[in-house]
């Protein structure tokens, strides 16, 4: 199954590697859920498939579960191909985002549903179950219907019905989904712990950028089938390779860069709207390219008093505050170009900047960061 | 990867298009071929026998012929005689004017039902279905009682001068009207009692809001809305009714032949299955036109069929 | 508009009237003393008494629920494996198929039942099998009752979630233990209503009985259709009652069980 001219394809499977995917590819119709799709996912880790919904992220967990089938490429689970293993063989479970309970059966049997096709003594069942009732949280609700609990509580026995399997890896179709933001917070909290603890690898699917960098050992950032950016939240967040990730993830300016000249080491010069600005070590190389996007997260710009020249610094207007208390979002207006920067509210009072008002923004060299596109 | 390509997975299961036809077989195989061997073969043997030529002693044999359908159609041996095409029309007739009958009766009916208080809607609802749910040839036999020689209808009908004393009001076409409305009156009401519940009266009030009476409300506003239910219980009324035969044998005379009696003449008494055959395929033909009528009409609206 | 009108609730309440005119009358009569029907003479049970020294009539009532019980069991059982596997795999000509599993529901039942007397005429003339009787109404009942129990538990299938029994098979289940331990128990109620449904359509049935039975395999319903033509009388009556009787029990069961199931089925 190896895809010539793929790297990383040809290599043998990694043994450490929980699921190996490569050149994975799956279209419904007229529609590419999947383009050639190469991914290895390590024992252990909590690896988060983050992207808007339609970008293929589901079809992928589908797929490494065994639920859907790919038009071409191959899944690997510990070193082992899947191609002809069907769902109920793989050593992998599932949460899914309906929770997908038996309605006809209580809290108890549908947790021991999974030992009970093992054929496991009732006696053995009967203590597992209740340990993973205990485990997360729901031990008073066993002889329960599905119908009697709350979303939250339904999330946990699906949680519990698939961990009393200990499987390789458990795959996480938006579980958290359907629940109110409180309900979210608490139970990312506490998927992270239980990760931790029990040492699963866990494949977990969201479009929430913000659970994605909480809960995550390493986030793949997925669109239009496929995958964009691999790497743990701060990279993916300091370092996004194009601009559909830096704006995917949090806000970020973007400056059309037109021109280059090379300064210093590691570093270079680029002809943007608001002046020459140095950019240090950052991002792609710009090399022979006409024209490029430099990127710059908000909270990294720097208020300073209208007036102060230097290196990337740009006389600017406030047109917006907002402020939220913690800190206050200034939409501002440089060379013609909106721009938005953070600001800590460190002291009362801090920012006493009125729409209208004048200043200068440094944009520091080191924070700037070209993209691919 | 072709290989691959070709199966699917649904419901959580591999299936290659070989081992989902096995499925298939195993599953659904029983059941089609049970409906397959009991009921489409025979109406296919139904459709051959119609062209046989049915012999002195009732034997059945060759030559083929259209004989029958030109019998049917008033050519017989001796000339031409329109029974046969009046026996076709009439049942069209029954079946339409029950079928309007029904809606008459059952659209008043379903808009009371629907606008009663939850607890009552329920045991007005049962009360029509508990009908629907007793044996028909009961209750078609109970009109003989209720339009017996002594009966208080028919003493009502004489005092009036409508019908000679001592004398029963059947066979007669008002007894098989009667008979044919109190059996298919619930299949419309039901169809359009679940049309009413899902109707959005807001229309309906926006339209009396802007000035329209009541028959341009109920056409404007009402109508468009239950259509879907109306034309459903036409469906479920018109078929059956085409075909009825207890009804009319037992409440109706020899005026009042249907295709159902018509049908059960050549297969009992006459001994005639060719030509009974023959009836019975222009009987199934009726059914199904009105069918493919109705499927059209329902996929002009942009629905799902009655099934 | 909020309130009926007194004309609109006076039409109903004849409408009502009408539909239950035929089951009082018979109940009523069957109360008669008179042995020819004709006026009310006076009160007796002495009709009801008379049918349980009635052979006929016990082989009759006999007939009619065995009839009902075996036929019901069998279309019950194919009725919802082919709803279940209409809905669930398909195969080449599905489509046709599903369509032509529906002509029971609409066809006259007299063309039905003249369709299946011929073949059994035929097949007992080359092959020597289906001699009429109550086998061949069974195996007709069956062919009549599959549709309806299809299109029953076919319904409840599709509203299902597909993830559940995805869930199954992501435990650990195969295709059998998918289906006899989730999706099985999960559509028993739709299960259960066809199979009320069939039984109901068989003890109904009068036309397809009626041609395709043969001697000393009498049905209620051709019992009565019998008696009708010679003339009512006051035993037919009380009969009919009986029957009636049963209908009103079980509807009323029927709708029931069928609100008990509604909290459940939203969930």
């Amino acid at each position: 199954m190896a895809q010539p001219g793929e790297p990383g394809s040809l290599s043998s499977p990694d043994a450490r590697a929980a699921v190996e995917v490569s050149g994975l590819s799956r279209r419904f119709g007229s529609f590419q859920a999947l383009d050639n799709v190469s991914l290895t996912i390590r024992e252990g880790e909590f690896f988060s498939l983050l992207g808007p919904s339609g970008c293929g992220k589901t079809t992928l967990l589908r797929i490494i579960g065994g639920l859907d089938l790919a038009d071409s490429g191959s899944v690997a689970i510990g070193g082992e191909a899947m191609e002809r293993i069907p769902a109920h063989r793989r050593p992998v479970n599932t949460v899914f985002q309906s929770y997908a309970l038996f309605p006809h059966m209580t809290v108890a049997e549908n947790v021991a549903f999974g030992l009970r096709m093992k054929k496991i003594a009732a006696a053995d069942i009967a203590e597992r179950v209740a340990r993973a009732l205990e485990m997360v949280q729901i031990g008073s609700f066993a002889s329960r219907k599905p119908a009697q609990l709350s979303g939250g509580q339904k999330q946990r026995v699906a949680l519990a019905r698939a961990l009393i399997n200990e499987p390789r890896v458990l795959l996480l179709d938006e579980p958290l989904g359907a629940l109110d933001l409180k309900l979210r917070k608490e139970l990312q909290v506490e998927l992270h712990t239980l990760q931790r603890r029990l040492g699963i690898t866990f494949i977990f699917v969201t479009h929430d950028q913000e659970e994605a960098l909480v809960m995550s050992d390493r986030i793949a950032l997925m669109r239009a089938g496929q995958i964009e950016q691999i790497g743990d939240a701060e990279e993916i967040y300091e370092r996004p390779r194009n601009r559909f990730v830096s704006q995917f993830l949090g806000s970020c300016n973007l400056i059309e860069a037109r021109g280059w000249s090379p300064g210093g080491a590691g570093e270079s010069l680029a002809e943007t709207p608001l002046g020459t600005l140095r950019v240090e070590g950052g991002g792609a190389p710009t090399a022979g390219r006409e024209s490029f996007t430099l990127a710059i997260r908000p909270e990294k710009l720097r208020l300073l008093p209208a007036g102060e020249t230097g290196e990337n610094r740009v006389p600017a207007r406030v047109s917006q505050v907002i402020y939220i208390g913690s800190e206050s979002h200034f939409q501002l207006e440089a060379g013609g170009r909106p721009l938005l920067a953070y600001a800590m509210n460190e002291t009362r009072g801090a920012h006493e900047l009125e729409p209208g008002a004048s200043l200068t923004v440094h944009l520091p060299a080191a924070s700037l960061l070209a993209l691919e596109d | 990867m072709a290989r691959r390509a070709a199966a699917e997975v649904r419901f959580g299961e591999q299936l290659t298009p070989r081992s989902e036809l096995l499925r298939s077989a195993l599953v659904s195989g029983p059941a089609i071929a049970w409906v397959s061997l009991f009921l489409l073969i025979p109406l296919v043997a139904v459709v051959g026998m119609s062209f046989l030529t049915r012999g002195s002693y009732g034997q059945v044999g060759l030559p083929a012929t259209f004989e029958n359908y030109r019998r049917l159609a008033g050519y017989g041996l001796l000339g031409y005689d329109p029974l046969y095409p009046q026996i076709i029309l009439r049942s069209l007739l029954l079946a339409a004017g029950t079928t309007l009958v029904c809606l008459l009766a059952a659209f008043p009916l379903a808009y009371f039902i629907v606008r009663l208080p939850g607890r009552f809607k329920n045991a007005a609802l049962t009360l029509v279905v508990i009908p629907f749910w007793t044996n028909l040839l009961i209750r078609t036999y109970a009109w003989q009682i209720l339009l017996g020689p002594e009966s208080l209808l028919a003493r009502l009908a004489s005092a009036l001068g409508l019908a000679p004393a001592g004398q029963p009001l059947y066979p007669s076409t008002l007894a098989v009207y009667l008979g044919m409305l109190c059996a298919y009156l619930p299949f419309m009401v039901m169809p359009l009692y679940s049309s009413f519940e899902k109707l959005d009266w807001s229309i309906a009030e926006a339209a009396m809001d802007l000035g329209a009476g009541g028959p341009q409300v109920l056409r404007h506003a009402i109508l468009p809305q239950v259509a879907p239910g109306m034309a459903a219980g036409v469906i479920l009324v018109f078929i059956p009714a085409v075909g009825q035969f207890v009804i009319p044998d037992l409440l109706g005379g020899a005026k009042t032949v249907m295709l159902g009696n018509a049908i059960q003449q050549q297969f009992g008494a006459s001994r005639d299955w060719p030509f009974g055959s023959a009836i019975s395929f222009v009987g199934m033909a009726l059914v199904m036109l009105g069918l493919l009528l109705y499927a059209r009409s329902a996929a002009r609206r942009g629905e799902e069929g009655l099934l | 508009m909020k309130r009926p009108s007194w004309l609109l609730t006076l039409g109903v309440a004849l409408l009502y009237v009408f539909l239950y005119a035929p089951i009082v009358v018979v109940i009523v009569f069957s109360f008669n003393a008179a042995r020819y029907g004709g006026p009310w003479t006076g009160f007796t049970t002495a009709w009801y008494g008379r049918l349980l020294d009635s052979p006929e009539k016990l082989l009759a009532a006999r007939n009619t629920l065995v009839l009902a019980v075996v036929s019901t069991l069998f279309s019950t059982v194919l009725g919802t494996l082919l709803g279940f596997g209409l809905s669930r795999y398909r195969f080449p000509g599905q489509k046709l198929f599903s369509w032509l599993m529906y002509i029971p529901v609409v066809i006259p039942d007299i063309v039905m039942a003249v369709a299946m007397l011929m073949f059994y005429g035929l097949v007992r003339q080359t092959l020597g099998l289906f001699e009429l009787g109550l086998a061949t109404m069974i195996v007709s009942h069956v062919t009549f009752q599959i549709p309806f129990v299809a299109i029953v538990v076919r319904s409840r299938l599709v509203g299902m979630d597909p993830a559940i029994e995805e869930a199954a098979h992501d435990l650990g289940a195969n295709a059998w233990q998918t289906f006899r331990l989730v999706t099985l128990p999960m559509i028993l109620p739709a299960v259960v209503a066809g199979g009320m449904l069939a039984f109901t359509l068989s003890l109904d049935d009068f036309v397809v009985s009626f041609f395709t039975t043969g001697p000393g395999a009498n049905t209620l319903p051709i019992l009565i259709y019998a008696s009708v033509k010679r003339g009512i009388t006051p035993d037919i009556n009380a009969l009919s009652s009986l029957i009636i009787l049963a209908s009103v029990l079980g509807t009323i069961a029927m709708m029931l069980a069928e609100r008990r199931q509604e909290p459940r089925g939203t969930s």
